[in-house]
């Protein structure tokens, strides 16, 4: 590697790098888009009686 | 329907323009590296990532330390926020490395110090998960939860400082290299700008996501609430 005269190819290694990167970030944002829409949903039960 | 706190909406915005610039910073301002190639992209989020997983796992620890002095609930919910967030972004900082070290050290994984550490400093924070899970009593859980993220701490500086106290092949960004180390390079001034931009928008990005999962906690909390009222 360090006798070579370009960089070595390795466009294939950094996409890969970077769907890792941002799908584990999209998922995580899923995750408590999902949690909090459900968490937000019970909340809205639970409180129904009360008011009424 | 809680509504999101202005400041809140602010800082989702401000966290996607800087993620954006960032983006387009690492792609296209960033010169590409004369030995590596294309592949040494990944390193200005790999290292912020792990950056932000540090940070998570320091917030713990102080919110633990908070916790026990003033049993206040809400530092316990700091505290596993911070370290679901560390956990989310040190998995990504072990993936990109392992993705990086493919063509660098022609090999996906190997058990050196730096790699062998992160690896252990994320298995102590999927076991807090798992003790907190294991308890019902909330305040009992919040305690163990709060000493074992002080305790569990420790892990942060061994991992950090690893690369520099044993020998490795895994590159240090600040300090001087093991004689071993291979994917080292010489930052030019682009690339330090990059990485420093890079750096900054990861730790706001961490302050988003805190202040998300921190809501998100308080809002289960007051469901739980109101499920022990209608029970009783």
């Amino acid at each position: 590697m360090f006798l070579q005269a370009e960089p070595a190819q390795t466009l294939g290694y950094m996409v890969a790098g970077y769907i890792v990167i941002f799908g584990v970030m999209g998922l995580y944002l899923l995750s408590l888009f999902l949690r909090h829409r459900n968490v937000q949903r019970d909340l809205e039960t639970l409180e129904e009686p009360e008011e009424e | 329907m809680e509504s999101k706190p202005a400041g809140l909406k602010f800082l989702d915005g401000l966290t996607v323009a800087l993620m954006l610039v960032a983006t387009a910073l690492v792609f296209f301002y960033a010169p590409l590296e004369a030995v590596m190639g294309q592949v040494q992209r990944v390193f200005y989020f790999h290292v912020a990532a792990g950056w932000v997983g540090m940070l998570g796992f320091l917030v713990a620890a102080i919110a633990g330390i908070v916790y026990l002095r003033t049993a206040d609930r809400k530092w316990d919910l700091v505290g596993l926020s911070a370290v679901e967030i560390g956990m989310v972004f040190a998995f990504i900082n072990i993936v990109t490395g392992s993705i990086w070290a493919r063509p660098i050290w022609n090999t996906w994984w190997t058990w050196d110090p730096r790699l062998t550490t992160a690896t252990i400093m994320e298995l102590i924070y999927a076991a807090y998960l798992m003790l907190r899970a294991g308890i019902e009593d909330p305040n009992r859980r919040a305690r163990f939860g709060a000493v074992y993220a002080i305790v569990g701490f420790a892990s942060v500086p061994l991992t950090f400082f690893s690369a520099r106290l044993f020998r490795t092949i895994h590159p240090v960004v600040v300090g001087t290299n093991q004689p071993g180390a291979e994917g080292a390079f010489d930052m030019t001034p682009k690339m330090l700008q990059v990485f420093m931009f890079s750096l900054f928008t990861f730790s706001v990005l961490f302050i988003d996501l805190l202040w998300h999962r921190v809501r998100l906690g308080r809002l289960a909390d007051r469901v739980e609430q109101l499920k022990l009222k209608w029970m009783a």
